[in-house]
């Protein structure tokens, strides 16, 4: 104990206590190795002291040497920085529904991270409280429209089964004949704010646009149809 | 109790019950109970104690009526170490209790040791599980506390838990166990549903607190909101702003409208705005409002015409806490123009403003003491802050995007700002991309007064950016010249040079944080025989192996823990550390289940001091030396 306080001492005392402006410290590197040849057990550490070939057994998968001039990209490491994941998350999501595209590219967002969460929020008409789903959760609309179903099944009065069926996503051809029923429609609203009927488009394309989701009585989607179609024409 | 003689021959060594001696410079703030009426025969812990009066008896009940002034867990414990009658009269009054591990002592040791209990804070998991270094399912669960408490202390008033696991099954025990329940404070906790909060809100009638911060509810279907009793309740304070799960709005409505009470509400961001308004005009005695949302009318809220939230703010003449804003529409900042005069507290730590948004409010924020705010108010916003704000004592930079490698919008500009224009900081935790040491410096000399300092410069190793130079400096100014420090986590490029600094001048330190930091065990080791007070150790992915951490061996005992993950530990080494110690519990934890008894290098050891002997609930991946 006592060596190497006497080390940490003459270590500083060597180098000089003023802590003024970094600068002048040219020889940093240097005397950390004379410090610790003072007094201490054999079983020390070599050094490493070369800044290129940091190497800390770290739990990240590759670590690139850093260069003086611009480190490469570094992947990234488990638990760093350390912001708590509901943290991450949360700012993750709100970057997603920022409308300002141009906010989210200067802020640097990873698409990775960006992607990572597709949380949208789901209403549907009657119901007392909305619920918030992740898309890339699912593979299909028949996913979707299960898990919905689900969700919303104590709901709805009437005339359906808990699971099967429910919630039925629109094709052109089904439309017309819904026009009359009470059944529930899917409708969702897409990245320019216009309403647009769920099924109308593939799968990808959907959950790229998807802002968020509403489920309303069939009746109330007349309107949707004709700017549906206009759209999908206009997305070829 | 021969712990008890034991301490009585060596004061230095602290071996006596370790969980009610550990530091509490966490202890969640909370205004001390008034002292009983010395009058009044109906003192509790006291009347029943001692029924005929005696010779020596009479100094015991004067020794009750001095204890029960003593409030803070230090001083009670030094209380208890005077003599045994001081020690049985300090246990047998003491009502609140501290547990700054969970596994340091048992449960049944407690009980048995202060039967008169009205509020325990309990902890669980180190700091470090939060950013996923832990695996899944270490433990610390409130289980076993609640089964012997809920026998033990029937009086229960409050309780207290941090990064503790609990079960519906918990909670259902906790809610019949003690009828004369008031406060539930959650932190950071998971492993239940609404189901559990479900069983509280509706058996513990005199319910004045739930806190649910930053702790994870899972949604099983249950509206836990509606269960609250019918008629007037005593909720003082219902935070739940970090649970996702939805909120049947009707019933948040009523139980606010008839908790007269009610000072602190803070709404998750299914509240949307329209929501937000109604409850503001029911209760607009608020001190503490988190709001919700904050964004966009949703549909089911009525015309947005209708609503004035400027007025709804202005109403709440007694707002001082405002935080919220979880998806925030800029448009509607403005309407909390009227209160930041008043405010002394603000979070704007989810929400993503720019800098004018910002600076339009923070100008007016004159008595500000705490702000977060995330790094998108850029180094212009902070200084808008330090012009404004000359009152701050603490500040968190949080960054909106968590990666390395990417541009920062706040650097040594914005700390250098805050460090002029607020000389009373007492608390600092700085998130950014590029530092110097001149501006650490500069906040070592303008800001005398700093309890905690936390930077972290997100690119590993990352030097001042300016001379290329190493961090030692900065942090080495910092503990130096604060001499009140007791928190310290530090980041960037570091040599064996910041360690020794932190070893020479960091002696009030208790808490230290390092990462991808240090050269050699040298480092480690100056911490380890400098810094009398340290009792939160916990490092990861830096140089120190076996030499540092057995140069550690006198001290382990006076500290809470230990951790250190992927580090350059040997299984020898934690070895040699418990034998040498046996009242330490020293624990290996694997990241990778099948490779833990083959790899002779260690993933994480997470070691603490322990009257209990190893735990029987360690999962598979943790093996106990």
């Amino acid at each position: 104990m006592e060596g190497s306080r006497k080390g940490a001492v003459d270590m500083l005392a060597g180098a000089d206590l003023s802590l003024g402006l970094p600068g002048g410290d040219g020889a940093k590197l240097d005397f950390v190795r004379t410090g610790c040849k003072r007094g201490f057990s054999a079983t020390e550490v070599d050094l490493k002291l070369d800044l290129n070939a940091k190497e800390s057994p770290s739990s990240v998968e590759k670590v690139k040497p850093a260069d003086p001039a611009r480190p490469p990209a570094k992947a990234q490491v488990v638990g760093w920085p350390p912001v708590r994941s509901y943290r991450k998350n949360v700012m993750a999501h709100n970057n997603k529904n920022s409308s300002d595209e141009d906010q989210a590219a200067e802020k640097g967002v990873a698409s990775g991270a960006a992607a990572a969460l597709s949380f949208v929020k789901v209403s549907m008409d009657g119901a007392p409280y909305l619920r918030k789903i992740d898309l890339k959760m699912y593979k299909t609309y028949k996913e979707l429209s299960d898990a919905l179903g689900k969700m919303f099944g104590s709901f709805t009065a009437g005339n359906y089964e808990a699971h099967q069926g429910m919630i039925d996503f629109m094709n052109e051809n089904k439309l017309k004949g819904l026009l009359n029923s009470s059944d529930y429609v899917s409708t969702y609203e897409d990245k320019d704010g216009d309403w647009m009927l769920v099924g109308d488009v593939p799968w990808e394309m959907f959950i790229a646009s998807c802002k968020r989701l509403r489920i309303m009585k069939g009746s109330e989607a007349i309107g949707l149809a004709p700017r549906a179609m206009e759209k999908c024409k206009g997305r070829g | 109790m021969s712990e008890n003689n034991h301490h009585l021959h060596h004061p230095q060594q602290n071996h006596f019950c370790p969980a009610e001696t550990m530091s509490e410079d966490e202890e969640p703030s909370r205004p001390s109970p008034p002292p009983p009426e010395l009058g009044s025969k109906k003192t509790r812990n006291c009347a029943a104690v001692h029924p005929s009066p005696h010779s020596d008896r009479v100094l015991e009940i004067v020794l009750e009526h001095v204890l029960q002034f003593l409030t803070a867990s230090r001083d009670r414990n030094a209380a208890s170490l005077v003599s045994k009658s001081w020690y049985r009269t300090e246990a047998l009054t003491r009502s609140d209790v501290f547990i700054g591990n969970c596994y340091s002592v048992s449960p049944a040791r407690v009980t048995t040791r202060f039967p008169r209990v009205r509020s325990v804070v309990i902890k669980g998991r180190p700091r470090f599980a939060d950013f996923n270094l832990m695996p899944q399912n270490w433990g610390g669960h409130f289980g076993p506390w609640v089964a012997t408490m809920g026998k033990a202390y029937p009086l229960l008033e409050r309780v207290y838990l941090k990064r503790m696991s609990l079960t519906d099954r918990d909670l259902c025990l906790l809610a019949d166990s003690f009828t004369k329940f008031k406060e539930l404070v959650l932190v950071c906790c998971e492993g239940f549903g609404t189901s559990g909060l479900t069983a509280v809100v509706s058996k513990c009638r005199q319910l004045r607190v739930l806190d649910l911060s930053d702790t994870e509810v899972s949604y099983d279907g249950v509206d836990w909101i509606s269960y609250f009793p019918e008629g007037e309740t005593c909720l003082e304070s219902l935070i739940f702003d970090c649970v996702e799960c939805p909120i049947n709005f009707e019933a948040l409505e009523s139980l606010v409208a008839r908790s007269p009470a009610l000072k602190k509400l803070r709404l998750n961001r299914e509240v949307s705005i329209g929501q937000l308004y109604r409850l503001m005009v029911s209760a607009p005695n608020l001190t503490h409002l988190g709001t919700g949302a904050f964004g966009h009318p949703e549909p089911q809220d009525p015309n947005n015409q209708e609503m004035d939230y400027a007025a709804a703010f202005s109403a709440c003449k007694s707002l001082v806490c405002l935080s919220g804003f979880r998806e925030v529409m800029p448009d509607y900042l403005p309407a909390i123009y009227s209160v930041c005069a008043n405010l002394t507290s603000l979070n704007l730590s989810y929400a993503n403003i720019d800098v004018e948004q910002f600076k339009s409010v923070i100008c007016q924020c004159f008595k500000l003491q705490i702000l977060w705010v995330l790094d998108s108010v850029y180094d212009e916003g902070l200084q808008a802050v330090a012009a404004t704000c000359r009152d701050l004592r603490e500040l968190r930079v949080f960054p909106l995007n968590a990666q390395e490698d990417v541009e920062g919008p706040v650097s040594e500009v914005g700390l250098q700002a805050i460090s002029e224009g607020c000389p009373k900081l007492e608390s600092i935790l700085y998130f950014c991309q590029r530092m110097t040491n001149a501006a650490v410096i500069a906040m070592s000399n303008n800001c005398p007064d700093l309890v905690v300092f936390r930077l972290c410069i997100m690119g590993r190793h990352q030097p001042d950016h300016i001379t290329g130079a190493p961090m030692d400096e900065g942090f080495g100014a910092i503990v130096m010249n604060c001499k009140k420090l007791t928190r310290l986590a530090i980041s960037g490029l570091l040599t064996d040079r910041a360690f020794a600094y932190i070893g020479m001048y960091g002696k009030l330190v208790r808490t230290l944080s390092v990462a991808f930091a240090g050269d050699s065990d040298t480092g480690l080791k100056y911490v380890l025989e400098g810094c009398p007070k340290l009792q939160k150790l916990e490092i990861r992915d830096s140089p120190f192996g076996d030499a540092a951490l057995v140069s550690g061996l006198h001290h382990y005992y006076n500290m809470r823990f230990l951790w250190m993950s992927t580090c350059q530990l040997s299984r020898q080494g934690c070895q040699e550390v418990a034998r040498a110690l046996p009242r330490l519990s020293v624990e290996l934890l694997s990241y990778e289940e099948n490779e833990k008894m083959d790899d002779d290098t260690v993933d994480v050891l997470y070691m603490y001091r322990s009257l209990q002997g190893p735990r029987d609930d360690a999962p598979q991946f943790v093996t106990i030396l």
